[in-house]
């Protein structure tokens, strides 16, 4: 695919310090009684993003959004969008649009209707109207059902139409709460690159609210991972899933084996990690803000970590243990083992099953050697 | 085995003990005997003399009159109170709001007619309006209980309206008046309908409130044939309460259907 420069992808302007920020979250709170719902969350989000706001049921992250469509009031803190100060902009005033977890989708209206309505307000010619809902529809290819109700569509339908009536305003941004969420996981795959696509045809601004981080993985530029209406984490999904800044974030997205240790050396190069969990040291390559005899956590994902019979050459001493498989589980693709070390301690580690229907694969009750590399896992303080 | 019986004949008694009376008044509404109790023959006489009575037939119209003011009056009071009851959720007074719309539901009509009643008294005597008693004073009377009605209908079509559908309409651009007529009031309107046609039909129905609240000349159709049965039962009342049975059930069944219909269809997908 061609590259297209304008998109936030290719340009990566949060890496910029100069660039400037689209919408602008600046200490934002939002207290429901003495509920905090949000609490003092700055973020900037720039122009052509694709950002995914992360977190689990009663994270925030759909109050943020409510707030930034203006449905909610911040109880502090400012919002501005492309510059302008949205406090006291109601929100049939606002420049953004939303796409509904329900949709939202008007019963009594046909789908054109639905799609028109938006237009209707704004009162443009009825002949402009037309071809723009025309041209929408084709975006996401429903020509043939502008004269449906939504009752007579399919979930997959209804969505498209929903992100087609959110879209016909030409929002410079565009909010979407779990725009996935009620869709079944097959058609949940396949709308999301349409929904990356039309987002980087239209280089529309977009704040996606999801709890699935699959979703959140594969569409976002970035993401903001939510927790108790705090962010507690903002970065591209690889910063988020392989540099992970904290216990919760780690444990959070993705799988993870996290074992307790104490810092032994504390070098500008290297630090060294006593385990009593994993019964051997970890040798980590690069330096930690870390100090002699601290007690951290290190955290490694399942699939960075080796499997063997026989006793693999150990880095500096250290980053080899051994324990017993106990438990298999084969999904196809890779294979999950459980290792029970000599702690008592599971370990998580995940094989590729690149050959077919392996003769010689390591099976249960097996002693196995695990090893990593001095670069695998992260060192975690928080 | 024994359900074979069993049910069709205890359905056939309840709905005999329930129907049985109508039954027997649309029956004798058809007799020639100027006996109510006598059969002599098939005739459609009694409906005849019905229409060439004046009293009768001014009774009605008065009551028609009544029953549609009253309705909509009811109408426009209740929905204003179910959307302030189901969308502003926190305001003062709110409890109080809910318990007194829905006290008129549970107040016995005897006391409702007398409160009316001595307030339509009092006010007149110390402003002046209204001035004597009659349709007006009905149909204030009757807005009242009506109203409680028409709130229940529509509250509960409110509540399963999703507020999400009014967000999502004020965030393409309409504001809280246009998202109103745009969305809510189109959605709801099934609710409307059968909140309409109820408050007509029990307004038509009503007999202790208006006589409480009625004045001389301005007798509601129920009166006149209470007054009349009183003297005497006429077969000539057997064929008004036919009539009247036909209406109300026509009332009835359509509010049915229309709530009916109003029921969303979701989880069709």
């Amino acid at each position: 695919m061609a590259k297209k420069p304008q998109l936030a992808i290719d340009t990566r302007p949060w890496r910029d310090p100069a660039a400037k920020p689209f919408v602008r979250i600046r200490n934002v709170t939002k207290k429901f009684g003495d509920v905090y719902a949000v609490s003092d969350v700055s973020l900037d989000i720039f122009k052509s993003e694709l950002f995914c706001l992360l977190g689990g049921s009663g994270s925030g992250k759909s109050t943020l959004l409510r707030m930034l469509a203006g449905f909610e009031q911040p109880t502090s803190g400012t919002i501005e969008i492309d510059g302008q100060d949205m406090t006291e902009v109601a929100p049939y005033n606002r420049p953004v649009n939303m796409m509904f977890q329900s949709y939202a989708l008007f019963p009594h209206m046909n789908v054109e209707q639905n799609i028109a309505y938006g237009l209707k307000r704004d009162q443009l010619p009825a002949g402009e109207i037309h071809d723009r809902v025309a041209e929408l529809l084709s975006l996401v290819k429903l020509q043939d059902y502008g004269k449906r109700r939504p009752h007579q569509l399919s979930g997959g339908q209804r969505q498209r139409v929903a992100l087609a009536r959110a879209l016909a305003k030409r929002p410079k941004l565009l909010l979407l709460d779990e725009p996935l969420g009620a869709l079944d996981k097959k058609l949940r795959e396949e709308t999301q690159f349409e929904l990356v696509k039309i987002q980087e045809t239209l280089g529309v601004t977009f704040i996606v609210v999801t709890h699935d981080q699959e979703e959140a993985m594969s569409l976002a530029t970035r993401i903001g991972v939510m927790n108790y209406g705090e962010i507690a984490m903002i970065g591209e999904p690889t910063d988020i899933y392989e540099f992970p800044n904290s216990k919760f974030v780690a444990g959070f997205i993705g799988s993870v084996n996290m074992v307790e240790g104490v810092v032994t050396e504390d070098e500008p190069g290297h630090v060294r990690i006593r385990s009593a969990e994993l019964g051997c040291d970890i040798y980590v390559g690069h330096g930690v803000d870390c100090a002699p005899d601290q007690i951290l956590w290190w955290a490694i994902r399942p699939e960075k970590i080796a499997l063997s019979r026989d006793k693999p050459e150990s880095t500096e001493g250290a980053n080899v243990t051994q324990g017993i498989v106990e438990e298999i589980g084969y999904l196809g693709d890779m294979s999950v083992y459980q290792v029970r070390l000599e702690s008592g301690k599971h370990l998580r580690v995940t094989q590729t099953n690149t050959i077919r229907g392996n003769p010689d694969a390591i099976t249960w009750d097996e002693q196995v050697y695990l090893q990593w590399g001095d670069n695998a896992g992260s060192v975690l303080t928080v | 085995m024994r359900r074979g019986w069993f049910l069709p004949i205890a359905a056939s008694l309840g709905f005999g003990f329930l129907y049985a009376p109508i039954v027997s008044l649309v029956v004798f509404s058809f007799n020639e005997s100027s006996l109510v109790t006598v059969w002599s023959g098939f005739s459609t006489k009694w409906y005849g003399e019905l229409l060439a009575d004046p009293q009768m037939l001014g009774a009605a119209w008065l009551s028609v009159q009544v029953a549609f003011a009253a309705a909509s009056i009811a109408l426009v009071l209740g929905t204003l109170c179910a959307v302030a009851l189901v969308r502003f959720r926190k305001f003062r007074g709110r409890t109080v709001l809910a318990g007194t719309a829905s006290a008129p539901l549970v107040m016995p009509d005897v006391i409702t007619g007398l409160a009316l009643l001595l307030l339509f008294v009092a006010m007149e005597a110390s402003l002046g309006w209204p001035a004597g008693r009659g349709l007006l004073t009905i149909i204030i009377a009757h807005s009242t209980f009506c109203t409680a009605y028409v709130v229940v209908v529509v509250q509960s079509r409110l509540s399963d309206l999703d507020l999400s559908l009014e967000e999502a309409a004020m965030d393409l651009g309409a504001t809280p008046i246009r998202v109103f007529f745009d969305i809510t009031l189109p959605i709801i309107a099934p609710a409307l309908v059968s909140g309409w046609l109820l408050a007509f039909t029990l307004s038509l129905d009503d007999l202790v409130i208006a006589s409480f609240v009625s004045g001389p000349g301005s007798s509601t159709l129920p009166m006149v044939i209470f007054s009349k049965v009183r003297l005497g039962v006429s077969p000539d009342v057997n064929a008004l309460a036919t009539i009247i049975i036909g209406i109300v059930a026509i009332g009835v069944l359509g509010a049915t259907v229309l709530q009916l219909r109003a029921r969303p269809k979701k989880a069709k997908a």
